[in-house]
């Protein structure tokens, strides 16, 4: 039953982790370089682009979900197996997501980049 | 459009998603130990979570990786960001190694290579690919636009 918990809590954090990824890459992508803004316009022009960023919220939002199901999943005790395998399914669905929804150009130097890490994390978990 | 290099600057934003995200995780999972098992029928118990002095000191961690996080995406593709906070796993290795004399079985030690080679190659190419898409310009010059 734990078990069951455990990868349940595995496929929440995963695709709320990535909707949250996306819609706060997008929305920062709309705000601009925050550190750009900050030198010409000033810290509360920054403030005030975010917080009239609608995505931004759903992000925050998205990334709550993933974030109070990690907890959950973490108190069953399988850290060994709830944060590298959230992790390393997140890296994977990120560079798929970002292609489709952010038309970023995932060429094979970050396809190979995901799958690395991906296994890298779970390789480090055993 | 040509893409500017990274500053300093911005390699310390990085570095701060980095570290932020692994202490912070780690003291999250500290925490959460001594609390033990939290069930579907006690899910209260995940709210009053954040009184654990581990678990808060944790969140307020992720708080600031979050800031970093943030800020770096809104220069750098997700794509570019995201290994960055991989690289955590190989820093807690490092340390465990060097500082603390532990042993890091052979699979580890390829883990951390499978990292180190991922962010390594995502890091020598662009940090932010050409838009493909009206979306993608920066806000400066999308002012414009109603």
């Amino acid at each position: 039953m734990n078990e069951l918990y455990a990868w349940a809590a595995i496929a929440v954090i995963t695709l709320a982790a990535t909707t949250g990824d996306v819609l706060l890459a997008h929305s920062m992508r709309r705000v601009g370089d925050v550190g750009e803004l900050w030198k010409t316009r000033g810290f509360f022009n920054v403030i005030a682009r975010i917080l009239t960023t609608p995505t931004f919220f759903l992000g925050v939002a998205a990334m709550g979900v993933a974030f109070y199901s990690l907890l959950f999943g973490l108190s069953w005790g399988n850290l060994s197996l709830v944060v590298p395998a959230s992790a390393s399914l997140t890296f994977i669905a990120n560079a798929v997501a970002a292609r489709i929804f952010l038309h970023e150009r995932v060429g094979r130097r970050r396809w190979l980049a995901a799958l690395l890490v991906g296994a890298g994390v779970i390789l480090m978990a055993i | 459009m040509s893409v500017s290099p990274l500053t300093f600057r911005k390699y310390l934003v990085l570095a701060g998603v980095t570290v932020f995200s692994t202490l912070g995780d780690s003291l999250l999972a500290r925490g959460m130990k001594q609390l033990g098992g939290v069930s579907l029928h006690n899910i209260s118990g995940l709210l009053f979570a954040i009184l654990n002095p581990w678990v808060g000191i944790g969140i307020l961690l992720l708080l600031a990786f979050f800031a970093s996080y943030t800020s770096a995406l809104s220069w750098a593709d997700l794509t570019y960001v995201l290994p960055a906070t991989s690289l955590g796993y190989v820093l807690v290795a490092l340390v465990a190694r060097i500082g603390f004399h532990e042993e890091i079985s052979p699979s580890r030690w390829l883990g951390i290579a499978c990292i180190a080679a991922g962010v390594g190659i995502v890091a020598a190419g662009p940090s932010l690919t050409p838009a493909r898409h009206p979306d993608r310009n920066d806000a400066l010059s999308q002012e414009a636009k109603p």
